[in-house]
């Protein structure tokens, strides 16, 4: 107590940097750009925290992390108990601490950003999360089961969060995977070199001593209906989080050429089938001399990052509208820049060219202006009339985001769906049919990793009420 | 893990494979396909569904060893296992009363054909079976052909067995009347099966088996152009409606990875290839 009475500590306005591989060293490999704090960086960095009495952090994030808890925890450099801390309330941190958009979420509410850099929480969570994992990850005790079953479909951030709280409670859980390995987008969509492999399957790992069983190769709405998992397969609830599902296509002449990607497809093969190790991995990828990007979010910014690391000559992000009206996250932008990426803003395509082959040579593309804001809020591109004009490009990746999966909609009579193919759900989850509830991208549309295990967690709970209020 | 149960060679390159797969075997229906992977590096490859069998808990599929997924696959021996089969994927065919079937089936795709056919059969239509291959020494399941349809007529590229192409079906169009007409087979068949139907107004579905990766209805490069809008063939197939497929879009997309599949085999082989696996 005496402490707080003397003089107060001089306030560090500035974040302690997190070493990473230079731009031109990373741009060519796959390996993890951010290379996370040492110990004594995570203290000092620790020692920045005000712990404020009424912290707003918290309010910032999804999960409810304790957050000025687990920082105390590492300042007092007692990591055990502060990744214990974290895990309270978030089954995959390393994971978050890597992939979350922190600026939007508790980053944004910590008063020290008001007089300079807020306190880098997510690079805390990283550092305590790899801290464990690199001692090896500790079985918890299991509850006492309650003999109840819920089946989860997807082991993305959603699943993989709703199935190890749901575990936590002492239900019996099984994730039905359709491809042939767990981690959803956390596998197939965000690149190593912002989220290794190893990484994601630690948490899944994880997630499985915690007694969930995770079946692979399981397209549910094939394999098993939902309606016979809960009538014929014994399970009291299921829980779908099955993500954001089919690419959007432009719908512009030519763009079925060869040398068109959807982001889906390029990373897909890139990240879960890793073809950036072709031939020791069989699938193969193809990447031009010039890379055209089109989009402006953080899908477009890895789209753009692993076409540069795959050997690429020049990549360039196609975006109709400017800069500040991107999606993806200031940081990802800057590591893109950073790497050489060039940035074609206010450009949209109109067509794409072939030759006799069928492959891409060229895209068309035209000058856009801003005008009103639009629904989204942002103001909307315009295009300028005779302002065409032609790039040379031999590879076009396809980022503009996705429509949901059809599947599970089409195979299960009753559940309601909106317009736009997104299954309805409440803000705990629960859809039109009894026992059946649904979070995430499946929910939402296109979202953050966070915000889907936030609807995981939340799901979670309205299951559990359930199952112990039925009967 | 997906335990190969029997294994027989049909014909040269072409094998055929029963495998333990009983939760797959319990859904899957005439029209559907499998993604599965030789080993955890291996790429995900569809195979169109050929038969299964209930009590055993098995599937069938019949493949050609075209590259090196095929090639490893090929070397696989009975009791060996598969560690990963997705499916049953993609709509099942439809299977009604139609009258009168012509169905039309070239190389591997002979055997999914069948298990159509059979269908068909039991469903009450008088099925008309072609089976079409690049020469004589390629044909298989004749004898089955025989038993599960009610006429069977074949086909070879060469002349070398049969009728020399599928222009004979001219003959066969003006002559008998079909409800429906089915084609399973390479592109370039379906393609001229659709355009020899065409005139004659008979509808015809073509199972179309585009590069897949995911084969679920996430990447996309199984799109196809059909009636000038595209479709999945994972999720909205892989059945269309073969007037309205464009063909050559198909045939060319097919095409874009030749090089990378051609290196990876040469280099398969330059290694030891099947050496390697005993």
């Amino acid at each position: 107590m005496a402490e707080e009475k003397k003089a107060k500590p001089k306030i560090q306005k500035e974040a302690v940097p997190i070493p990473k591989q230079p731009p031109e060293v990373r741009r060519r490999n796959f390996n993890e750009v951010a290379l996370g704090y040492t110990e004594e960086q995570a203290v000092a960095e620790a020692n920045r925290c005000l712990q404020c009495k009424k912290p707003q952090c918290i309010q910032g994030c999804p999960v409810e992390v304790d957050i000025p808890a687990f920082i105390r925890l590492i300042r007092e450099r007692k990591f055990e108990e502060a990744i214990k801390k974290v895990k309270e309330k978030n089954s995959l941190p390393a994971i978050c601490g890597r992939v979350c958009p922190q600026e939007n979420q508790c980053q944004k509410f910590c008063v020290l950003g008001k007089i300079g850099d807020p306190v880098s929480i997510g690079r805390l969570e990283r550092f305590v999360a790899d801290w464990e994992l690199k001692r090896g990850l500790e079985a918890p005790e299991k509850p006492a089961p309650t003999g109840k079953k819920v089946a989860v479909i997807g082991a993305g951030p959603a699943g993989l969060t709703a199935a190890a709280d749901l575990a936590k409670l002492g239900h019996k859980v099984v994730i039905f995977e359709a491809l042939h390995l767990p981690g959803g987008v956390l596998m197939y969509g965000i690149p190593e070199f912002r989220l290794p492999k190893r990484i994601v399957q630690a948490e899944v790992d994880y997630v499985k001593k915690l007694g969930v069983e995770i079946r692979t190769d399981c397209l549910i709405g094939r394999i098993h209906t939902i309606p016979e998992l809960l009538k014929e397969e014994g399970f009291d609830a299921v829980f779908i989080g099955t993500g954001a599902g089919l690419p959007r296509f432009l719908g512009l002449p030519g763009e079925n050429l060869g040398g068109i990607y959807s982001a889906n497809e390029f990373l897909i093969r890139v990240n879960l089938m890793k073809s950036y190790n072709f031939p020791q991995y069989d699938t193969p990828i193809r990447i031009g001399k010039k890379v055209a990007v089109i989009g402006g979010g953080n899908v477009a910014m890895d789209s753009a990052r692993s076409a540069l690391r795959l050997g690429a000559e020049e990549v360039y992000i196609i975006y109709r509208r400017s800069r500040k009206e991107m999606p993806a996250r200031a940081e990802e932008i800057e590591n893109a820049e950073e790497e050489g990426v060039i940035f074609k803003l206010l450009t949209n395509p109109v067509r794409f060219i072939g030759n006799e082959q069928g492959l891409l040579k060229a895209m068309e593309c035209i000058r856009m202006k801003l005008g009103e804001p639009d629904e989204s809020g942002r103001r909307r591109p315009i295009p300028i009339e005779g302002s065409e004009f032609t790039i040379e490009v031999d590879t076009a990746i396809i980022a503009i985001g996705r429509t949901p999966n059809p599947i599970i909609q089409r195979t299960t009579e009753g559940l309601e769906v909106t317009r736009w193919g997104t299954i309805v759900a409440d803000e705990n989850g629960k859809t039109s049919i009894e026992g059946v509830y649904a979070g995430g991208d499946i929910v939402t549309g296109e979202a953050t990793v966070i915000s889907a295990m936030g609807a995981g967690k939340r799901a979670a709970k309205a299951i559990h009420e359930y199952l112990m209020n039925k009967k | 893990m997906y335990k190969i149960v029997t294994k027989k060679e049909l014909a040269p390159k072409i094998k055929l494979f029963e495998v333990h797969a009983p939760e797959i075997a319990r859904k899957a229906k005439p029209g559907q396909f499998i993604i599965l992977m030789v080993h955890e590096k291996g790429e995900r490859i569809p195979l169109t569904i050929s038969d299964l069998n209930l009590e055993k808990g098995t599937i069938t599929f019949v493949f050609n060893e075209v590259g090196k997924t095929t090639f490893e696959l090929g070397l696989l021996k009975e009791g060996d296992v598969l560690p990963h089969i997705a499916g049953p994927l993609g709509n099942p065919s439809e299977i009604k009363r139609f009258g009168k079937v012509l169905c039309v089936a070239g190389g591997v795709m002979i055997a999914p054909m069948l298990f159509q056919a059979k269908a068909l059969r039991e469903a009450g239509n008088h099925v008309t079976m072609v089976l079409g291959v690049r020469i004589a020494q390629l044909l298989f399941f004749e004898d089955r052909a025989r038993k599960i349809c009610n006429e069977v007529y074949i086909a070879s590229d060469d002349g070398s067995i049969g009728y020399k192409g599928l222009d004979f079906l001219k003959t066969l169009l003006k002559k008998e009347k079909f409800d429906r007409c089915i084609a399973m087979g390479p592109v370039v068949m379906l393609k001229t099966v659709s355009e020899i139907t065409k005139p004659f107004g008979i509808p015809t579905v073509v199972t179309v088996m585009p590069v897949m990766v995911d084969g679920m209805g996430m990447c996309g490069v199984c799109r196809v152009t059909v009636a000038g809008k595209t479709r999945f063939a994972c999720v909205d197939g892989p059945e269309f409606d073969g007037h309205q497929v464009d063909y050559d879009e198909l045939l060319k997309r097919q095409k874009m990875f030749v090089n990378e599949e051609r290196f990876s085999s040469i280099l398969w082989e330059m290694l030891g290839g099947g050496k390697l696996f005993g």
